[in-house]
């Protein structure tokens, strides 16, 4: 390698004559015969049972109750009611009541989901300003383009947050409440904090520089998006550090769901309470939701299937090598 | 393409005369309007430079091209105009752009505007380089040439100056000398030849080897011993540039004189060279571009492979595809629109939805665009170029002869070397290697073997063979040879000779090499040494001493009638041809005066008295008179030799040891020889006649003292000797001599009425040349007329082809006893010719015929007449020469090996079994090329030989019929029977060819070859050559392989699809015409069997590979539209999905393209049958790409949907969906080719690590520090929260394994059931090697014990069938 060719040879224009010039480098060839590949499909296919039922029993220890509330309850008054756009200043309450059957042990997380709500449409995810909810002050008053049609309202004030999907933000709360087998109803404390990475609170979302400024003031010459009750910077009436672009919900919503079917974080089961320190108790709640969706069993299932399938092959493959290969005029070597 | 190419060459010619009017910069002002007239017409005017016109001379000029040359396509200004302009000629950069314009439309915008420029941008800047770099090696070369200097006379200086080529204009004198090459079209108007004649050789031009004779202006007043260019005051009228290499029409005009005629044997072309001339001084009328051999330089056809047009139609299919997916979402979106007109999630809920779904249209052909395998045209040209590295640093295309590797010309066409199923060679120089060497010969119906000499041949072609390994060891040879070689004592006799003469040639090839010094057409060290036969030369030294012994004529080994057919058979071979004789100190040798004879006479009169005596040729003895003998002597030098001299030892070593000592000559020869051999190399062909010497005197008492003057003589002999250089026209004729001269008839001098010949014991004569009547293809012999030297007799020789011969010298008339000698000699010979023709070899017969005077007064009338004739003249020369050449005394025949290029037959032999079809295309006569077939093994011995020669093309349509009719009957019989190959060759010739090439004719031309083994088209002009490949090529649309090594090659090298050029040491017009230029044939074999071979299968699988990888992955982003309404929405970051493919899996299939090896080279080479072309072993056919496609499918619905099915109804986010499946289609893709790879060296584990880091690694620190980039794909953070999950693995894994698991389970079936048939008889073949040899081994165990018989040990053939082996 390092050697220096004399050039002015009679045989200069030799080429060398090293492993790599005359294609002779020492190569492994991948001949998948029966041979090789057997003892990787048997060994695979023990990996995948293994995994599929440790998956399994991961699973089986996870609960999930989901409940639809669209016409569950008097929640159905509420559904005609915001079917038209125009009412979404009318407050509309409604109350649903489930039971659990077994606690919920440990941490319990509350979702909540939409069907068939497509935030993953192109022009809809296109429908937003980063640069506005990071918190630059140019982009607060003159938001981008790609937010039209909801950068700014008819009367040309720009909208904060802007785009479509600030402007389609899931807005119901709730109130879950226990009730207890005394009969007494205790409200169940829901954490409302740390649902969002870490990152995204406190790099990607953040408010304008306030600079002693209310958090009003900072926004003042923007409006709230079309069907918004309330200002970004009032979102959350009980913690003033949970308002703006750094509003929970509002960052809950804005990283877009993959699929039209989606379910997005509410809250955390406060288990610092003395009542559900455990987890969830079983007995009556009441909540405005209701649905029942079947545990999610794909991957351990999946894992199962691979791998009972690549047993079948490995034993097909052995058979096939036993009936065909074996007199060994193609296996040798 | 073609248009474009056209534009492309127009502008170049714009540029270029832009440039080079810069170069003659003429002072502007001058536009007299005669000459602005004379440039438009249809001729051109030159005039001297610096002649005294010197303002006509800048007028007329103007307009001439310079003798710069400039084969570039770029300058530096234009190269990125002009390359942007040919780059975005291509469909797929347009197709770039287009999709970069369109994602500037708001409403169909996919990614960021920036985003879908980068793979454009890519592409050109990558392209651009590689233009550049191409541009640049030929920029290199240019300047090679045009700063070649040359001798140019300066008008100011008033002499000849060293010059550039480049600054060379038309009008300058240049002056040339030998060896010198020509640097433009020069009229020749001063050779230092008194005759006014120049030699050329031209090789570069036309391959030929041979000299032409080029002739000074014929104008007395400009030949002279003074010629000064001052002096030019005339006027040259020639023809404008053309590409016609013969014709050159003109004339000079004298001022005030009359005009005299041009033509072209006054022209020398450029690139031919100076031989044999001291020096020429010529006139520039063409220079640069406007030369001859410039104009029929056509620039290279772009070649297209055959596999980039398969491709194409592929793409298309995957734009067919393309439009399909878009249109499902266009209609996909249009009806999810009409569902969701008014949700809260839709943005422009007023669109209508049919306009929404045409919108999504174009909108996912941005997001698709990856499906049109762009990047794939640039990988491809990348692959290309890797594996034109590898194929030009192959150690065995290099030839330490001439210290060449193979040049790759066309970069683009590798992998059709792999598809190449006809094969048009050249047979001079390509198949041969143009030296014609002296092989064997029989006279008096007498055949000598030359056994010495054949094994010399064979030593050669060892040595050949063999790598310079004894360089080291030859140079000390060398260095030591200059000292010891002057004397014959000196000792090496541990060398034996074998190691010696397979030495010497490396010798002289390093020492050729250092000088640099070519020492004149044919004079190869192996025409030169031929090895006599000792029989023979025992026969010619008793003709010596057997003018000692002139009356015991009764214990006679040998008749006398047998030695004057010997030493008129050398005598014939010496002079009756065109050599000249010439010396690299002193051009040409002339005969010296005759000098006074030193030795009496009286023995050697004696001895042809009685040679004539039983002469039954020689109707009567003519005593030659004194005054002529005693010419004949010219030197007494020849008098030193032991059989000439008459002392005591010649006559008393009696007649019998002389006999039996002779008997073992040969013997001896391998134990004294070397002595010799090893001093000098020259001492070779004298070897023999030193060993007589030898033995002569170690009979003798006083050897030693005799032994000295011997070596004194001999010495001075050798020198003068070895400054002989025989420059022929054709290199049969130089073998000839050549051989002679081993036998001591040496051809010394020419003059143009005599000749000065060395004969064996007599020494050297003149011979007075009465006629040569030269060689025509139609008499197919040449004759020379001379005075004989002993008898002064008129004498004809005639050299000829055998047919010719053996017609001519049937008639007899004699006694009855000669008559049935005669009868017999004929009978002998025509059976020596017979064998000869088997063996290969170039048959040429010698005659002779005695002319009464009065005989011959007679014809020479008539001659003189047909001479002098100016009507039919042709015709007249030709009667005379009949009248001449009949009644012939067949003398002999001569074999010549026109020896083949070491390989060929094996390389043809593994050609053919790869299914190729060889055909032969030459421009040599149809017996030579039949012989050359045979030798070459393309002409079997059960092959039928089908034979079209016609005279008319009527004929000739009835013929080709007639031959169809014959073929298809016993082609279609044996179809019926058993599947052979017909064994069908066709010759045709030239003449047939024409008309069998015409519309009419094509059909039935084309369909006779086609179920023809081979075809040998003689007599075939260049263009013919280029006709018959295109036919093949057009017609049958098969991919075919040009190779030769001359300028009349180049047409067909151009026309086929891929052209091989063979670079020599002569011809580098075939070369620059080529794609691949190799300087053997045989290195054909693995050009084609492996790296034609690899590169196919390489390009093959990484196409199919590539298209599999954009097609499973853009899938991926087209199922995401089910649940996105069809919207465009992808779940990948723009920025990861634009570089997957232009750099996380970019460089693994590459490498894959460039290195991966199917095969070894070495079972590539055994078994030719694995060659790709005949049809079994493709690859990339339709099906492997549709089962790409499906395999592609199946891979991408995995990888999307195992992890929608974990994911569904979760709070997934979509760039969080998006990355465990990026992912795991990155592992897919990647692990795909190592289950596809053939062979993985660190090289793929390194670039496929890399690949995978480079993803892992960009993707992480993406998400890591961009808080917001990629619009609405903000990536941040989401791939290292997801990485830091467990699901994200277990997603990764378990769609990795069920998407690879049937691709790999096929190739686990497929290797393990299926291999295929010529592996396994491959590997049979191998065992069978391997228990042979075991079982040998075990035999010599057993037997070495007892008793040791190690004949057997090595001879397999002597295993005793008793000792029968259990395999």
């Amino acid at each position: 390698m390092g050697k220096t060719k004399d050039k002015s040879g009679p045989l200069a224009r030799r080429p060398d004559n090293s492993a790599f010039k005359q294609q002779r480098l020492p190569a492994w060839s991948p001949v998948l015969t029966a041979n090789t590949v057997l003892p990787f499909f048997y060994l695979l296919a023990v990996i995948s049972m293994l995994l599929g039922v440790w998956l399994l029993l991961l699973v089986q220890s996870t609960q999930e109750i989901k409940l639809d509330y669209t016409d569950l309850g008097n929640c159905n008054e509420c559904f005609d009611l915001r079917r038209n756009v125009s009412n979404a200043a009318q407050t509309c309450s409604c109350r649903v009541e489930f039971s659990i059957d077994k606690t919920f042990k440990g941490d319990v997380f509350f979702y909540y989901g939409l069907k068939n709500f497509h935030q993953n449409l192109r022009r809809y995810m296109d429908s937003r300003d980063d640069g506005q909810t990071v918190g630059w002050i140019k982009k607060l008053k003159n938001p981008s383009t790609y937010c039209e049609p909801f950068a700014k309202d008819e009367d040309g004030v720009p909208i904060a947050p802007c785009g479509a999907v600030a402007n389609s933000m899931f807005n119901d709360s709730f109130t879950l409440t226990y009730h207890s087998s005394s009969g007494r109803r205790v409200p169940v404390p829901l954490l409302r904090k740390g649902l969002t990475w870490y990152t995204d609170k406190n790099v990607k979302f953040r408010n304008p520089r306030t600079d002693n400024l209310t958090l009003a003031q900072v926004f003042e010459g923007t409006r709230q998006p079309l069907y918004w009750q309330r200002p970004v910077y009032s979102l959350d009436p009980h913690d003033p550090n949970n308002n703006g672009f750094i509003n929970e919900d509002l960052i809950v919503w804005m990283r877009e769901a993959a699929f039209p079917n989606f379910k997005k974080l509410y809250g955390i089961l406060n288990r610092a309470d003395a009542n559900f320190e455990k987890g969830l108790p079983r007995g009556n709640y009441s909540i405005d939701i209701s649905y029942n969706f079947p545990v999610q069993h794909f991957l351990p299932i999946a894992y199962l299937v691979t791998s009972s399938l690549i047993l079948l092959m490995a034993v097909v493959l052995t058979v096939a090598w036993w009936k065909f290969g074996k007199d060994g005029k193609n296996m040798k070597e | 393409m073609e248009r474009f190419h056209w534009v492309r060459h127009r502008c170049r010619q714009l540029l270029s005369v832009d440039s080079e009017r810069g170069w003659y910069s003429p002072p502007d002002g001058f536009p007299s309007k005669s000459s602005l007239q004379r440039v438009s017409g249809k001729r051109r005017t030159v005039l001297a430079r610096h002649g005294p016109h010197q303002q006509e001379y800048e007028a007329v000029s103007r307009k001439y091209k310079g003798n710069g040359i400039r084969t570039t396509k770029y300058s530096l200004l234009t190269f990125i105009p002009m390359n942007l302009f040919q780059q975005f000629h291509r469909a797929a950069n347009l197709y770039f752009l287009f999709l970069a314009l369109l994602n500037w439309v708001p409403i169909v915008e996919a990614f960021e505007k920036e985003i879908t420029m980068i793979p454009l941008l890519v592409v050109l800047t990558v392209i651009a380089i590689k233009d550049a770099l191409e541009d640049y090696r030929r920029y290199l070369f240019d300047k090679k040439v045009n700063n070649n200097l040359v001798r140019v006379f300066c008008g100011k200086q008033k002499s000849y100056v060293d010059r550039c080529w480049s600054d060379v204009r038309v009008g300058d004198f240049v002056r040339l000398s030998c060896n010198e090459i020509i640097p433009a079209d020069l009229l020749l108007l001063y050779s230092s030849d008194p005759r006014g004649v120049c030699y050329i050789e031209t090789a570069n031009l036309d391959g030929e080897t041979n000299l032409k004779q080029r002739q000074v202006v014929s104008d007395s007043s400009l030949q002279g011993s003074d010629f000064t260019p001052e002096s030019f005051h005339s006027r040259i009228e020639c023809e404008n540039p053309n590409n016609d290499l013969n014709r050159f029409k003109g004339y000079i005009e004298h001022s005030g004189e009359a005009r005299v005629g041009l033509h072209s044997s006054n022209l020398l072309l450029r690139s031919c060279t100076i031989r044999n001339t001291e020096t020429v001084v010529g006139i520039v009328v063409y220079a640069g571009h406007e030369t001859k051999a410039m104009m029929n330089n056509s620039g290279p056809r772009y070649k297209r492979s055959q596999l980039e047009k398969r491709l194409n139609t592929d793409v298309l299919w995957c734009v067919a595809l393309l439009i399909v997916m878009c249109l499902i979402a266009a209609v996909g979106h249009g009806l999810w629109v009409k569902n969701y007109r008014h949700s809260v999630f839709q943005v422009d809920g007023e669109i209508s939805p049919a306009l929404a779904g045409f919108y999504v249209f174009w909108t996912m052909i941005i997001v698709l665009q990856v499906l049109i395998p762009i990047s794939l045209y640039v990988s491809i040209e990348i692959v290309k170029l890797g594996q034109i590295y590898f194929i030009h640093n192959d150690l065995d295309f290099y030839n330490e002869q001439l210290d060449s590797r193979i040049q790759c010309r066309a970069l683009n066409i590798t992998e059709d070397l792999g598809q190449i199923q006809y094969l048009f060679s050249d047979k001079t120089g390509t198949l041969t290697e143009n030296k014609m060497v002296f092989r064997r010969c029989s006279i008096y119906g007498v055949e000598y073997p030359h056994v010495e000499n054949a094994r010399r041949l064979e030593v050669y072609e060892a040595e050949q063979n063999e790598a310079a390994g004894h360089t080291v060891t030859l140079k000390s040879v060398c260095s030591g040879k200059s000292m010891s070689c002057r004397s014959l004592s000196c000792n090496r006799s541990s060398v034996s000779l074998h190691t010696l003469t397979a030495e010497s040639p490396e010798e002289e090839d390093q020492l050729s090499n250092h000088a640099a010094a070519r020492t004149g057409a044919f004079c190869s060290r192996m025409a030169k040494d031929v090895v006599p036969d000792p029989e023979l030369v025992r026969k010619l030294n008793s003709l010596c001493s057997s003018t000692l012994r002139l009356r015991d004529s009764s214990t006679e080994s040998l008749s006398t009638l047998e030695l004057t057919y010997i030493t008129d058979f050398f005598l014939a071979l010496a002079i009756c041809n065109s050599v000249v004789v010439s010396s690299p100190s002193q051009p040409r040798h002339v005969v010296p005066e005759a000098q006074a004879p030193l030795k009496s006479l009286e023995e050697i009169k004696l001895m042809f008295q009685r040679l004539n005596f039983y002469s039954f040729s020689t109707p009567q003895i003519k005593s030659s008179p004194r005054s002529f003998t005693s010419k004949l002597f010219t030197r007494g030098k020849t008098g030193s030799f032991n059989f000439n001299t008459p002392p005591s030892n010649s006559i008393d070593g009696s007649d019998l040891a002389l006999d039996t000592s002779q008997e073992t000559c040969t013997l001896k020869s391998k134990v004294d020889l070397p002595d010799r051999w090893d001093g000098e190399d020259s001492a070779a062909r004298r070897s023999l006649e030193d060993l007589e010497n030898f033995r002569d005197l170690k009979g003798d008492g006083d050897g030693a003292k005799q032994n000295v003057d011997l070596d004194r003589d001999v010495q001075s002999d050798e020198d003068s000797d070895d400054e002989l250089l025989y420059e022929a026209e054709s290199p049969d004729e130089a073998a000839l001599v050549h051989a002679a001269r081993a036998y001591h008839c040496t051809l010394r001098g020419r003059s143009a009425k005599s000749l000065l010949v060395d004969l064996p014991g007599i020494g050297s004569l003149v011979v007075q040349l009465l006629h040569i009547l030269p060689f025509d293809s139609n008499r197919k012999r040449m004759s020379v007329v001379v005075r004989h030297p002993l008898t002064g007799q008129v004498v004809v020789y005639t050299k000829g082809a055998d047919s010719v011969i053996m017609d001519l010298a049937e008639k007899r008339r004699g006694s009855e006893q000669a008559q049935e000698i005669y009868k017999h000699i004929r009978q002998q010979t025509q059976k020596h010719l017979d064998m000869y023709a088997r063996e290969g070899l170039r048959t040429l017969c010698i005659a002779k015929k005695i002319l009464e005077e009065d005989e011959y007064e007679v014809w020479l009338k008539r001659q003189l007449l047909a001479e002098s004739s100016i009507e039919n003249q042709e015709e007249l020369m030709l009667d005379s020469a009949e009248r001449l050449e009949n009644d012939l005394t067949l003398l002999g025949c001569t074999g010549i090996v026109d020896r083949l290029q070491e390989d060929v037959p094996e390389t043809i032999e593994a050609l053919q079994e790869a299914g190729i079809k060889v055909w032969v295309l030459t421009g040599d006569k149809q017996e030579t090329a039949v012989n050359i077939a045979n030798a070459c093994k393309l002409l079997l011995s059960n092959d039928r030989l089908l034979t079209a020669n016609c005279g008319s093309k009527d004929a000739c349509a009835a013929l080709l019929e007639e031959l169809l009719i014959e073929v298809r009957r016993e082609v279609d019989g044996e179809e019926s029977s058993l599947h052979s190959t017909s064994n069908f060759i066709l010759v045709i010739d030239g003449q047939t060819l024409e008309w069998a090439l015409q519309d009419e004719l094509k059909a039935s031309f084309l369909e006779l070859s086609c179920k023809c083994k081979a075809v040998i088209c003689c007599r075939s002009t260049p263009l013919q050559k280029s006709q018959v490949v295109q036919l093949i090529r057009d017609k049958i649309g098969v991919m075919t392989l040009a190779v030769g090594d001359g300028a009349n090659d180049v047409s067909m090298i151009q026309v086929a699809d891929v052209g091989i050029g063979i670079s020599g040491q002569e011809g580098m017009q075939a070369v620059m015409s080529s794609d691949f230029a190799i300087s053997r044939f045989k290195h054909l074999k693995k050009l084609l069997l492996v790296h034609g071979h690899w590169c196919y299968h390489r390009l093959a699988n990484m196409i199919l590979y590539f298209i599999y990888k954009n097609v499973m992955y853009v899938n991926l982003l087209f199922w995401y539209q089910f649940f996105c309404g069809f919207s465009g929405s992808v779940m990948i970051n723009s920025w990861v999905l634009i570089l997957f493919n232009l750099v996380f899996t970019s460089v693994p299939p590459l490498i894959y393209g460039i290195l991966d090896r199917d095969m070894p080279a070495d079972t590539l080479m055994k078994l030719p049958e694995l060659y790709g072309a005949g049809g079994t072993t493709k690859i990339y056919i339709p099906a492997t790409f549709w089962i790409t496609i499906l395999d592609a499918f199946y891979q991408s619905v995995v990888c999307f949907f195992v992890p929608y099915f974990a994911l569904a109804g979760s709070d997934v986010g979509i760039l969080s969906f998006g990355s465990p499946i990026n992912t795991s289609a990155l592992l897919i893709i990647l692990l795909h080719q190592v289950i596809e790879s053939n062979t993985l060296t660190w090289i793929h584990m390194l670039v496929l690590l890399l690949s995978t880091i480079l993803y892992f690694g960009f993707v992480l620190i993406y998400s890591a520090f961009c808080v917001v980039c990629s619009h609405p794909t903000n990536l941040f953070r989401v791939e290292t929260v997801q990485m830091s999950q467990p699901l994200f693995y277990i997603i990764c894994a378990l769609t990795t394994f069920i998407a690879l698991l049937p691709r790999m389970l096929f190739r686990a079936l497929f290797n393990s059931l299926h291999s295929s048939a010529t592996l396994r008889s491959a590997q049979r073949d191998e065992e069978a090697a391997e228990r042979y040899r075991q079982r040998m081994q075990r035999w010599n165990m057993k037997h070495t014990g007892p008793s040791s018989l190690p004949v057997c040990a090595d001879n397999p053939g002597l295993e005793p069938s008793g000792d029968e082996v259990v395999s």
